[in-house]
């Protein structure tokens, strides 16, 4: 499982970087693994604020639904409007074009869990 | 399965292509003077004729139906073990009472006087249920198994609001089927889970700190998903009644115990029925079911209408009453389930309904004893009229449970319910019901056994199944991301 | 032991063995000894032929909508049953199947769907359509609850046409107050029609109208749904008579939102009232806030053209608390008798028997309103299909109680769950009414004037 060293993770398995004065939010590639193959995505409205850990949208797979959190506390503004015809993306390129949102707002790193964190999450999960 | 079509049927809007003048059924002769529409009707409201709507001969109609019922499995196929589906024989006779004109000729909205026959059998249906659970009433209204859970948890509602106890919380154990939840949601109320001890069973210490003065109804499946029984139930139900709630008990599972134990006395407030399990009414491809639901004197006042009562030798349809829940449905019920359901119970009887609970259970049994070599058992505690297995021996492999399942299709079964209960990481939840042969049971053990060992031998041979059905496997990631849920014509 | 048990004496006594169990019992031993009894209090069983004469003699006692002139319609229709609907039902490789969830093995039910479907699409005009639900009224609920969602719910008002059926009215009632929606019931015009002009509301997440109404009146479509888009609302349409759509132009050609009713009318026996067949239509566009089961075709991996339900996460047994519903089990069986109906009636078939509907029961129409005595038409300047408002001399439930005696079931009286129209029969007339069947009905009632 892929865990890029310079993102910041949730224990939901959303990852978060900052790109300037905003913060671009997908979900992990363990995630999208656990989810499988994505075939809907439901993003939010652009303008939609939302606190640490409240729902953005959801990830349909053919089995089963995901929810996904945001990561810090912000206004979403920008989707990746690329997912409603690709959202296959979300699979292919978790971690570059199948990201899902972006947020103005500042990463909390206290809140995150850097890389080496999140692997250890996922060590206790497959067991 | 063993058959395959000998050609592919195209879908009925590519017969005729050439879209021919051809003759469908005979209407009876216009023996009115014949009408424009535009003469009595807003041109601008009529339609245009329906294009891709072709006419055929009606041999060909008879074949194109003939042709695609032979890509289905079914039970007269071979055993369909769905856990908590209850796939039994569906009787022959069932289906010719259902069709005879005294009750398929009839209009909901006749006179009393015109339908006492009918009113009868429904009455007579509605005291059968209440000998079969225990209960003080019953409503036949509710179309399908998660309606009549929706009808019981809204009287519930009723109930509350009727003594001024608004609660807000349904209680549902984690190993409960998916409408449970759904229910609870939908009639308004948080649905909070309460934890399985190690048994699988209700954790009771759970239960006792979940269960305050804001839980309304606490929802249990007897026996539960695992096939094992709630051998608790009597505390429990003193629990939840002791704090104000209601015990809501999920039916599907009836026929483990039908004829041998009422929940009644298990001190349910109410309980659905699935008339297409126990009951032996069709599945039909999906649909139609029922799911009368039985209820407590508690509850008694506020059963949906329209219902039946009697007055001396006579029946009557009450259609108004201010403590109702009110109509869940258009009329009744669906009354021609209701008489396949009578005509089974009347066959069976006291004994005959407890001799099948009896097979259900022993033939479940047989499958749990033969299987539990090949495939890991998590929870160990008694079953009765089901089975769960799990994959994680054959996972160690990378077979899962629906590669198993796949492969079950080659030899010519149904494969197991998967889907839940979610406390079993890739169930396989097996129900054999009573109607089939020990033969048949045993074939079906034969195949699981085999399939175990073929994924000791040659893993991929099972995780590329099927490869003996009418069609190989499904793209379905397809079907949902370029939706095509209609036919069109090719373009161009 | 009974022929619809399995295993006799010996074959229990040989599983036991192998089991090492000395007696069944032992297998119930978890079920507590307090909640068990000896015998549930029911009759013995019988035989099959002491029950199916039994079950006869019960079924004697109704009486047939054949068995003499029947206008009865308000929802619930006596058409022609063609006699290969009930031989394919009758095959148990559709009625002895469960819901397709093993696609593999499924093609012909799914493939009956994607067929069913795609007729509810012509006929309706949508783009999407389920492969059913219950009946006409739950249909009406899911309309209702989808408006909701598709507004995101943000409308709490539904603006309902009081010619909606009362039926259907009743158990929308139910399902509104349980998920606290308000009901604003508009009742029609004196002409019968609704009046698009007060369908106009901020707050409401739709505007629902039958269409023929219960009184049998064909409304205003296209004027309709702009009045309901024009406040912001979705238009759904009911149709309570799908044999209607034979000639009538489904509300998805005007823009409305969602089309759904019911269609016992396409070879469902009426059956005292069900089970009958839900159906629901609308734009691709909400297809992921429509309720119930969806059939798609997709390929397999030799990649030939194949079938499987698909959007299954709206539904139950995946999203659980958040499903999109819980009344959306489709009736298979209902969607197969339907499709096998309309298939064998072709296109044109079910456009002439709806004309067929439509010259019959305008004849009637006509030989009523010249019959004199009290008689007359309701609505006599309203464009109908094949069911009618009649006023007589006297109140409706008097009228079909004098009629009954005479010998014709002659319709259903208009104000039996109230409402604000004429109180009278409601007249349907159907291809089974023949020529003599309307001479009854006439001269019944010119003995009562």
């Amino acid at each position: 499982m892929s865990v890029p060293n310079d993102l910041s993770y949730t224990r939901s398995h959303e990852w978060a970087r900052v790109e300037g004065d905003l913060v671009v939010v997908g979900i992990t590639h363990y995630a999208q693994d656990q989810l499988g193959e994505v075939v809907y995505v439901e993003l939010p409205e652009v303008g939609l604020g939302a606190n640490a850990g409240e729902e953005l949208g959801t990830l349909e797979s053919v089995k089963a639904v995901a929810e996904f959190l945001s990561p810090v506390a912000g206004e979403v503004v920008e989707v990746n409007e690329r997912l409603a015809e690709e959202p296959n993306l979300v699979n292919e390129d978790p971690y570059g074009d199948g990201w899902l949102v972006k947020i103005s707002g500042a990463l909390e790193e206290d809140e995150l869990l850097d890389a080496e964190a999140y692997k250890e999450l996922l060590a206790e999960e497959s067991h | 399965m063993r058959r395959r079509a000998l050609r592919d049927e195209p879908p009925f809007f590519e017969l005729n292509p050439r879209r021919t003048v051809r003759q469908g059924h005979l209407l009876p002769p216009l023996d009115v003077p014949d009408l424009d529409p535009a003469a009595v009707l807003p041109q601008s409201l009529l339609r245009a004729p329906v294009e891709d709507f072709p006419d055929l001969g009606e041999h060909e109609v008879v074949q194109h139906f003939h042709r695609l019922s032979q890509l289905n499995y079914a039970v007269d196929e071979g055993l369909y073990p769905l856990g908590s589906c209850t796939m039994k024989y569906n009787p022959r006779i069932n289906e010719r009472t259902a069709r005879l004109a005294g009750f398929a000729d009839l209009h909901p909205l006749q006179p009393d006087d015109q339908v006492q026959g009918a009113l009868a059998l429904m009455w007579e249906l509605e005291q059968a249920l209440k000998a079969v659970t225990g209960m003080a009433g019953v409503t036949l209204q509710p179309a399908a198994g998660a309606h009549g859970e929706l009808t019981g948890i809204l009287m519930i509602r009723k109930a509350l609001e009727a003594r001024g106890d608004a609660r807000s919380i349904v209680l549902v154990p984690d190993s409960a089927h998916g409408t449970n939840p759904a229910t609870a949601s939908f009639a308004g109320y948080e649905a909070v889970e309460i934890p399985s001890a190690v048994d699988g069973t209700v954790d009771l210490a759970a239960l006792a700190e979940l269960m305050n003065e804001r839980v309304a109804a606490v929802m249990l499946t007897v026996p539960n998903t695992l096939g094992v029984f709630e051998h608790r139930i009597l505390e429990i139900s003193e629990l939840v009644h002791r704090r104000g709630g209601f015990l809501y008990l999920d039916g599907a599972n009836l026929n483990a115990f039908v004829g041998r134990a009422l929940v009644g006395r298990m001190g349910a407030d109410a309980m659905h029925i699935n008339l297409h399990k126990t009951f032996s009414t069709p599945h039909g491809g999906g649909g139609p079911g029922a799911g009368p639901v039985a209820v407590s004197e508690a509850l008694l006042p506020h059963l949906p209408v329209p219902r039946v009562v009697r007055e001396g030798d006579r029946f009557r349809m009450v259609w108004h009453d201010p403590n109702s829940v009110g109509a869940m449905r258009g009329y009744a019920g669906s009354f021609l389930i209701l008489v396949r359901a009578m005509t089974y119970i009347r066959s069976l009887g006291a004994e005959g309904l407890r001799e099948l609970s009896d097979v259900a259970v022993l033939y479940a049994n047989l499958i749990r004893h033969r299987l539990r070599g090949a495939y890991h058992l998590k929870y160990d505690a008694p079953s009765l009229h089901e089975v769960v297995f799990d994959d994680s021996v054959q996972a160690t492999r990378d077979v899962h449970n629906i590669d198993i399942a796949k492969r079950l299709l080659d030899y010519g079964f149904h494969p197991p319910t998967m889907s839940f209960p979610l406390i079993v990481h890739g169930a396989l939840m097996i129900e054999p019901t009573e109607s089939p042969s020990p033969e048949e049971v045993g074939a079906f053990c034969d195949a699981m056994l085999e399939i175990a060992r073929e994924v000791e031998r040659d893993p991929l041979l099972v995780k590329s199944a099927p490869h003996d059905t009418p069609v190989r496997r499904i793209d379905e990631v397809r079907a949902a991301r370029a939706l095509k849920v209609r036919w069109q014509p090719e373009q161009g | 032991m009974h022929p619809w048990v399995g295993a006799g004496p010996d074959d229990r006594r040989h599983l036991l063995d192998e089991l090492g169990l000395d007696s069944l019992e032992r297998l119930f031993a978890t079920i507590p000894q307090e909640v068990c009894v000896d015998r549930v209090d029911l009759p013995p069983g019988q035989d099959e032929d002491t029950v199916r004469r039994a079950l006869a003699a019960v079924a004697d006692r109704n009486l047939t909508l054949s068995s003499r002139p029947s206008f009865l319609g308000a929802g619930v229709y006596r058409h022609i049953q063609p006699s290969v609907v009930d031989a394919v039902l009758s095959r148990s490789e559709f009625f002895t199947s469960y819901t397709p969830y093993q696609p593999e093995i499924s093609q012909g039910t799914l493939q009956v769907i994607f067929e069913f479907q795609t007729l509810i699409c012509q006929l309706t005009g949508c783009e999407v359509a389920n492969a059913s639900l219950y009946d006409g009224a739950t249909s009406v609920v899911e309309a209702v609850l989808f408006a909701h969602r598709v507004l995101r719910g943000k409308r709490n008002r539904v603006l309902l046409a009081e010619t909606v059926h009362p039926v259907y009215r009743s158990v929308l009632a139910t399902y509104a107050g349980a998920v606290g929606l308000e009901l604003v019931v508009v009742p029609p015009g004196s002409d019968g029609r609704t009046d698009p002009g007060r369908l106009r509301d901020e707050q409401a997440c739709c505007v629902v109208v039958q269409s023929p109404s219960f009184t049998g009146v064909v409304e205003d479509l296209p004027a309709i749904a702009e009045a309901a888009h024009a406040s912001g609302a979705l238009a759904v349409q009911v149709v309570a008579e799908a044999v209607s759509l034979g000639i009538l132009a489904g509300g998805g050609a005007f823009g409305f939102d969602a089309v759904c009713g019911e269609a016992q009318s396409f070879g469902v026996a009426p059956g005292f009232g069900g089970p009958h067949l839900g159906f629901f239509a609308c734009a691709e566009k909400n297809v992921r806030q429509m309720p119930g089961r969806l059939a798609g075709e997709t390929v397999d991996a030799d990649g030939r053209r194949a079938f499987c339900l698909t959007l299954s996460t709206r539904e139950q047994h995946i999203r659980r608390a958040k499903a999109t519903s819980n009344i959306c089990t489709n009736q298979g069986l209902m969607a197969l008798a339907a499709t096998v109906w309309l298939e064998a009636l072709g296109g044109s078939g079910l456009r002439d028997l709806a004309r067929s509907c439509l010259a019959r029961a305008h004849e009637l129409r006509r030989r009523i309103a010249g019959l004199g005595g009290g008689w007359r038409l309701a609505y006599p300047a309203a464009p109908t299909f094949n069911e009618f408002l009649v006023e007589g001399p006297g109140g409706g439930d008097e009228l079909a109680r004098r009629l009954a005696d005479d010998g014709v079931l002659a319709g259903l009286p208009s104000r039996r769950w109230g409402g604000t129209w004429p109180d009278g029969l409601l007249i349907a007339v159907t291809e089974c009414n023949r020529a003599a069947d309307l001479d009854a009905l006439v001269a019944a009632m010119k003995r009562l004037s």
